[in-house]
């Protein structure tokens, strides 16, 4: 478990005076300072940027000024969400150098909470990848243990708040990249609803899939950070134009009277470390008087492939805009197809390059039909599935990850072993359904193991109370 | 989903795709694609006749808002990021002579 003061708890001392942000920033820049070459969790240290945020709250605050309820707490951003004026890679060649015109919406709204950006984290080159292997910038390690990986493709932002290096900080999940990387960092992830959190702003990898959400020492930073950054924006046609349930009050419910469910057609493919810290998790949640229910979830084996099909054509869709003219880097030859053609072959790392050409394969004509469109109907069979399963139960509960975190290089020579590592996270992308990893119990050589926290759209209230209670019993939460 | 997707096949990918792959790229695509289509044709076994397709996680509407002038990104700065701008524009190379 963390030992790494809450976020809670820094910006209570900060908005009373009792400590100074300058002084929190200092220290998480000090063990910046200290382990990332080792950790190597950022594509940049927005050191002085941080420094003079810090001060500018402190100005604020001796002013008497109410700075908001992040004041003065190090988040970290991952580098895939635009900053104005502040490089932003999404770890690619195609977009070193490139500074953004304007910031997410994520960004305004956390710097207006009183957040202090302490820099951009390093990830799966645009997001493709479940360890971080594939930045161009070179891997994320494990703060846990260096010599594995920290998960990804949010690899950087889980290893900043497990290293602390920040108390919080955002990532973006398409098929599991917040809760994968949680799980393997020993941190709380979290994928909120589609549409609960504005993507302006978040580079596009699979439109129809990503979402940005917190990483946190606990599961009531969580709450926090995201009720700070959720809500409607008009900028974002997908954002559901209702407020955003209060998350805080469900925190201390208790699980007593939930109907939690237990999929008993699950994939397999958990190592027995995890399975059975899933199985410790009902154990838990039965004792606190929820009601552990079995129910069938069949589509749930076919989401790899529907999430392997769908999300690489929108990818390659999204990623055409790379093509020399507008941003990032260009090739120069003697016309502009040869010049889109070189540009992007440069460009673009191995992943990318095969999603792309996984996706423009799906789409293509003669293929959209037996490839995009088969899987978009098994998307339907499992948003119908789950929806015959939460008739039943209020939230479900399977293993984040299938393991603890890896050694470098172990799936590397083996997209599809890769792949495999999003069997538990996929379905609620497809779905659109909100879900967690918060950590639970111990696996191999100590390694934390996180438990996943599934529920319906908008149901993030019991999702966290499911959490909490997981938290509570797992002696993880923070005061 | 039976078709074997070979060499021929994916080159023609690339192309759709704009990327400009090497021989050794080519022939990695060639088996890494064909491995994962095998893979996927689990999903071959499921009766789908009668689902509907489902491209996004709610029913989208068309979003629209007041027509009132706003503020949009600043000209300068979107052009001082791209790799080339010229008189206020984008450069590009020429675009005759494009061979498809």
């Amino acid at each position: 478990m963390s030992t790494f003061q809450s976020a809670r708890s820094i910006a209570a001392s900060v908005s009373t005076g009792e400590s100074s942000s300058v002084d929190v920033v200092s220290q998480h820049l000090a063990r910046i300072e200290e382990r990332e070459e080792e950790v190597h969790a950022f594509n940049l240290v927005l050191r002085n940027e941080a420094l003079q945020s810090a001060e500018r709250i402190d100005e604020r605050i001796a002013a008497g000024e109410q700075v908001g309820p992040l004041a003065g707490v190090p988040i970290a951003l991952k580098d895939n969400l635009c900053t104005r004026g502040i490089p932003t890679t999404c770890s690619s060649n195609i977009l070193n150098g490139w500074r953004p015109p304007y910031d997410a919406t994520v960004v305004s709204r956390l710097a207006d909470a009183g957040a202090v950006f302490v820099g951009k984290t390093n990830l799966d080159e645009f997001a493709m990848g479940s360890s971080t292997e594939n930045s161009a910038f070179g891997p994320t390690r494990n703060p846990l243990d260096t010599s594995r990986v920290p998960g990804g493709s949010s690899g950087g932002s889980a290893a900043a708040v497990a290293a602390g290096f920040s108390a919080m900080s955002l990532g973006s999940d398409t098929g599991g990249s917040i809760r994968q990387p949680a799980a393997l960092c020993g941190v709380v992830g979290v994928k909120p609803t589609y549409g609960a959190v504005s993507r302006l702003g978040l580079i596009a990898f699979a439109s129809s899939l990503d979402q940005i959400g917190p990483f946190t020492h606990d599961v009531a930073d969580a709450a926090l950070l995201l009720e700070c950054m959720a809500g409607h924006d008009p900028g974002d046609s997908t954002s559901i134009p209702h407020p955003f349930p209060s998350l805080s009050e469900s925190l201390d419910r208790g699980v007593a009277g939930l109907r939690i469910g237990r999929i008993v057609d699950l994939p397999s493919g958990a190592d027995a470390d995890v399975a059975a810290s899933v199985d410790r998790a009902f154990e838990v949640l039965a004792d606190a008087g929820a009601d552990i229910i079995d129910v069938t979830i069949p589509a749930f084996t076919y989401g790899l492939t529907a999430y392997y099909l769908i999300a690489p054509a929108e990818a390659s869709s999204n990623l055409a805009r790379y093509d020399g003219v507008r941003f990032g880097s260009r090739v120069e030859t003697a016309d502009t197809n040869s010049m889109y053609m070189a540009t992007r072959g440069e460009g673009f790392g191995p992943e990318v390059k095969r999603r792309i050409m996984l996706g423009t394969y799906a789409l293509s004509a003669g293929y959209y039909d037996a490839y995009y469109g088969k899987a978009l109907k098994v998307r339907r069979l499992m948003a119908q599935d789950f929806a015959t399963a939460y008739e039943s139960v209020d939230a479900l509960v399977t293993p984040a990850s299938p393991s603890v975190a890896f050694p470098f290089g172990s799936k590397t020579s083996d997209p599809l072993a890769m792949y495999l590592c999003d069997t538990y996270t996929i379905p609620s992308n497809l779905t659109g359904h909100p879900a967690m990893s918060v950590p639970f119990g111990a696996g191999e050589n100590g390694l934390p193991i996180g438990v996943q926290v599934l529920a319906p759209a908008m149901g993030e209230p019991t999702m966290f109370a499911v959490a909490a209670e997981l938290e509570r019993s797992a002696g993880g939460n923070h005061v | 989903m039976s078709e074997q997707l070979d060499r021929g096949a994916v080159e023609r990918v690339a192309k759709l795709a704009r990327l400009e792959l090497s021989d050794a790229e080519l022939d990695e695509a060639t088996t890494r694609l064909a491995g994962m289509m095998a893979h996927f044709a689990d999903i071959d076994a499921l009766e789908l006749n009668d689902v509907e397709p489902m491209t996004q996680p709610y029913e989208l509407v068309n979003v629209l808002r007041d027509d009132v002038p706003l503020e949009t990104l600043d000209h300068d700065e979107v052009l001082a990021a791209a790799p080339d701008a010229t008189d206020g524009r984008f450069g590009v190379p020429p675009i005759l002579g494009l061979e498809l």
